[in-house]
């Protein structure tokens, strides 16, 4: 164990963690943030993925060490219930969910997607998409919300 | 068939019920009992319930308290599908109050009634129809607006209850609101089956498209699933399951990890194997290390060849429909076509690995389950710690989207096995590898289809004759033994004992084994929607090497693939228009009327399959049609798939669909849109892709590279719905509904594109192109 310190959604925290533990644990479970969530721990599903510096990042797979000091944002980080991100607001408008489980890593795909992409094709965006997987298939939905954004309708 | 009564467990549960003093609210359940305000906050606002269950409302459906707010409970819970939203909309619509007033709390076995499982299609028969929850709201609004009358001395027909206040007709300044009404008096109510409901064409509320109350906090990571609960002092466990099917313990060596950072305790039961540890991801550290010694395990048939054997075994056979002349009808037919359909056995695969969180204290116990049945779990529960079922109360938290019975109930008693192992909270999510091999996997299928053609091309006899594996199943009551945990730990699962078919009583439509095409003449009644006399359903119920379990649309997916081509291939081999066909052959009026619904929506252009002129190479495009009244009676749909097929790599590229859904009168068209949308993708994903594989000692499909579930990143088809209301209709299934049909239109629309019929799903690459490779020269 050693004392690491993480910058998430702006704050510091220093925990007391074994360097090798994942991202992923120390975020859902040291923080309590429900945002990230274990799907499969293989870096398969997209279901953890937390944005590191700008680059969506598998946390299930990524030990803290290798973060530390680094700027981390969970879905919780980008907005709120009453005051939501854009692209969150744009998920709600076209509610682009059903059980909602795997919406942390569309969301934080696609963002961190269209914030280095903003002109992004429909294909594009797709190809950043591929390794998410969504088991409730609301795929039409979840594009059309990404549609918006990329298009601006909510920025 | 009614789901909706009140089980045996609640009406136990009357018995024990405290009648509390205090007055200020308006109760309705199956009989009167007073509460007090104060309890009622502390239960309505959904607190934390300590050890011993509150005993007080166990048969209330509504309360509305003395300030106006209005709580409903319900025995059918929110997995995603939104029928928590419906719900409120319901309360809000029968009880005459805004929407946002309402509160909804449901499956917590303490304090909502007992309505079995959140499953099969039922919540919106259950609670939509004249019975359970709408029917206690119109009880609830008939009783106020009854005691309105009489404070305001106007007579019931002249005064109406809009937004919890009721006024006259003549004078909207004489009023009065729900909350005077209630006031400082008791009001309880017994649920009135004369109590009228509002017709849909009053709705204001139900059938508006309000968006997902939790979509908000699902979008940005506020939800509270079972994998974020916390209790002081909880641990977190993670089990070691055996790695071969059949593998039993020979020996643990607790050693192995007893010096690892966080270890508490190894626990073993039988040839369970936990590990509780103080942090998740020491729990994982520790259940990879821990030494467990298992025996090799039973071994597996090849999955070569696999359904050939089902087809030797021993079987439970059951006769569903059986006009005894199919024999002779066939041999008299002009033309006899026959067919084999086989279907994989198929994973829930929830994208979160399922968990639960127990907390058992002496002889007590909590649980924070995702099941689709807490009251089983109450009770298999208690069988599993060896404690009375009164003292196990079970708490429903959202889990990752189920689509059936997932690992969800597995998951809870290993919760509660742990929990009870070290006295304090434990957190228990399975691996990706745990969940994935030991499910209760949606059941492996194969099928012959045979049916008699008269001169003119018109089907005369069809028959239907399948065999499908099983174990374990939904727990129950008293089976824990049917999910892996339980067997685990010695419970078995349900016997299976082969035995011979009985002529069938009573007409079942059993799981679409019927084809909608036949007329279902059991007892001299034909209850079927076709029209085909000569009839015969034949099921085979095999043992099973895997657990299995419902799976979205159970059995009904399956049976509907292979009646769905089959019809097709009738309708090619006699050159006829396949929507043509399928008319000619139906008499139920709202399964036509999806069909045609599908058809007009897709521009659908009447001739026979295949497309005519269309190249042996390069892409092709070609559509497919399919059909279904879901069970028999519970939904219907009609959907129109376009493909288009690369002959040169047989890869498969769904262009289109159109999707045409009834289900009575509609609750929230977005709802039912956003469940034809995502069924008609996931039953695409299973038709394309998802397979259970296994060598000759395991499972083999255990991660998202060996079990193939469509990403957010394929070509995703237009899909266009069209929603049928039926406000003079019973409410009905929905979510179970496009997911049927979309494997057979997919298959349909490959055989329009191509003129090859693929009879396996799933319709992989390798398997389309073999058969585009094996397909006969054109004469």
């Amino acid at each position: 164990m050693s004392a690491i310190t993480l910058k998430v959604n702006g704050r510091s925290h220093t925990l007391d963690l074994d360097p090798a533990t994942p991202l992923l644990y120390a975020l859902s479970d040291d923080l309590e943030l429900r945002g990230p969530k274990f799907g499969c721990g293989l870096g398969q599903c997209g279901a953890c993925v937390a944005i590191v510096d700008g680059t969506a990042v598998r946390s299930c797979v990524t030990p803290v060490s290798t973060v530390a000091g680094k700027e981390i944002t969970t879905l919780e980080g980008l907005g709120t219930p009453e005051k939501p991100h854009p692209i969150q607001k744009a998920f709600i408008d076209e509610q682009a969910a059903q059980c909602g489980f795997c919406l942390n890593g569309v969301i934080l795909t696609a963002k961190a997607f269209l914030d280095k992409n903003p002109k992004a094709t429909e294909a594009q965006i797709q190809q950043a998409l591929s390794g998410v997987l969504c088991r409730c298939f609301a795929h039409t939905r979840m594009h059309a919300a990404i549609r918006r954004v990329a298009n601006g309708v909510s920025k | 068939m009614t789901r909706t009564a009140l089980s045996k467990h609640a009406l136990a549960a009357l018995d024990r019920r405290g009648f509390l003093k205090s007055a200020g609210v308006l109760i309705v359940g199956f009989s009167g009992f007073s509460i007090s305000t104060s309890e009622a906050r502390a239960q309505f606002g959904g607190s934390a319930i300590p050890g011993s269950p509150p005993n007080a409302q166990l048969d209330s459906w509504i309360a509305i308290a003395a300030d106006g707010a209005v709580t409903a409970y319900s025995g059918k819970e929110e997995l995603g599908q939104g029928i928590a939203t419906a719900q409120q909309q319901l309360v809000a619509e029968e009880l005459s109050v805004p929407f946002e007033r309402v509160t909804l709390i449901y499956c917590d076995t303490a304090l909502t009634p007992d309505q079995a499982y959140t499953s099969g299609s039922q919540s919106h028969p259950a609670n939509f129809n004249h019975g359970s929850l709408a029917l206690a709201c119109a009880t609830a609004r008939e009783a106020l607006l009854k005691i309105a009358s009489d404070r305001l001395a106007i007579p019931v027909d002249q005064l109406t209850a809009v937004d919890g206040i009721v006024s006259a007709h003549a004078d909207a300044s004489k009023k009065i609101t729900y909350a005077q009404l209630v006031g400082g008096r008791k009001l309880n109510l017994t649920l009135d089956r004369n109590a009228k409901r509002k017709h849909p064409r009053e709705w204001t509320v139900l059938g508006k498209p309000i968006g997902r109350t939790d979509m908000p906090a699902m979008a940005t990571g506020q939800l509270e699933y079972v994998h974020n609960v916390r209790l002081p002092g909880m641990l977190h466990g993670r089990v070691a399951r055996p790695p071969t099917v059949g593998a039993t313990v020979i020996s643990v060596d607790e050693n192995s990890v007893k010096d690892m950072a966080g270890v508490m305790k190894v626990v073993v039961r039988k040839d369970f194997v936990g590990v509780v540890a103080r942090k998740p991801w020491q729990a994982i550290e520790a259940a990879a290390k821990l030494k467990v010694a298992w025996t090799p395990g039973t071994g597996l048939p090849g999955q070569s060849g696999f359904y050939d054997r089902l087809r030797t075994l021993p079987s439970r056979d059951a006769l569903l429909v059986n006009s005894k002349d199919t024999a002779q009808v066939l041999a008299q037919a002009a033309t006899v076509v026959h067919a084999r359909y086989d279907h994989p056995y198929q994973m829930h695969g929830s994208i979160g690995s399922s968990c639960a969180v127990a907390d058992v204290q002496g002889d007590r116990a909590t649980l924070y389950s995702p099941t689709q049945g807490v009251w089983y779990q109450k009770t298999t529960g208690a069988m599993i710690l060896g404690l009375k079922p009164e003292n196990v109360h079970v708490i429903y938290r959202r889990g990752s989207g189920c689509y059936g019975l997932n690992g969800a109930d597995t998951v809870s008693y290993d919760a509660l096995i742990l929990s009870q192992a070290v006295g304090q909270p434990v957190h228990v999510q399975l691996s990706r590898k745990d969940e994935m091999a030991w499910e209760n996997y949606g059941n492996a299928w194969t099928f012959d289809e045979r049916a008699g053609l008269d001169a003119n091309g018109n089907i005369v006899a069809w028959e239907h004759e399948a065999w499908t594996p099983s174990l374990g199943n939904r727990p129950g009551a008293t089976t824990p033994g049917n999910v892996v945990t339980g067997m685990l730990i010695g419970f078995p699962p349900a016997p299976f004992a082969p035995g011979p078919a009985l002529e069938p009583r009573a007409y079942n439509n059993g799981s679409n084994g019927i084809p909608s095409y036949v007329a279902g003449r059991v007892g001299g009644v034909e209850s079927g929607t076709g029209t085909v006399k000569s009839e015969k359903v034949l099921v085979h119920n095999v043992a099973s090497p895997f657990f299995t379990g419902p799976l979205r649309s159970p059995a009904r997916l399956p049976n509907t693939f292979a009646h769905e081509s089959f019809i097709d291939e009738l309708a090619a081999r006699v050159k006829a228009d396949p929507v043509e066909y399928r008319l000619r052959h139906l008499r139920h009026k709202r399964v036509i009327g999806v069909l045609n619904a599908a058809a007009k929506a897709a521009n659908w252009e009447t001739r026979p399959s295949p497309a005519p002129g269309n190249p042996r190479t390069g892409v092709v495009t070609g559509r497919g049609v399919a059909c279904v009244a879901y069970e028999g009676d519970n939904g219907y749909t009609g959907i129109v798939a376009e493909v288009a097929v690369n002959q040169d790599t047989g890869r498969v590229t769904v262009k289109r669909l159109w999707v045409a859904i009834d289900a009575g009168p509609i609750s929230n068209p977005d709802g039912l849109r956003n469940q034809a949308e995502g069924g008609a993708l996931q039953g695409m994903s299973r038709a394309l892709g998802e397979e259970v594989t296994w060598d000759d000692l395991k499972v083999t499909s255990v991660d998202w590279s060996t079990y193939h579930s469509l990403p957010l990143g394929f070509e995703i088809p237009k899909i266009e719905c069209v929603l049928v209301n039926q406000p003079d209709e019973n409410a009905t299934g929905a979510g179970e509904t496009s997911i049927t049909v979309v494997a057979a239109a997919i298959g349909n629309a490959i055989f329009d594109a191509t003129g090859i019929r693929l009879r396996q799903i799933p319709f992989t690459t390798e398997r389309v192109k073999g058969e585009l490779q094996a397909r006969t020269p054109r004469a």
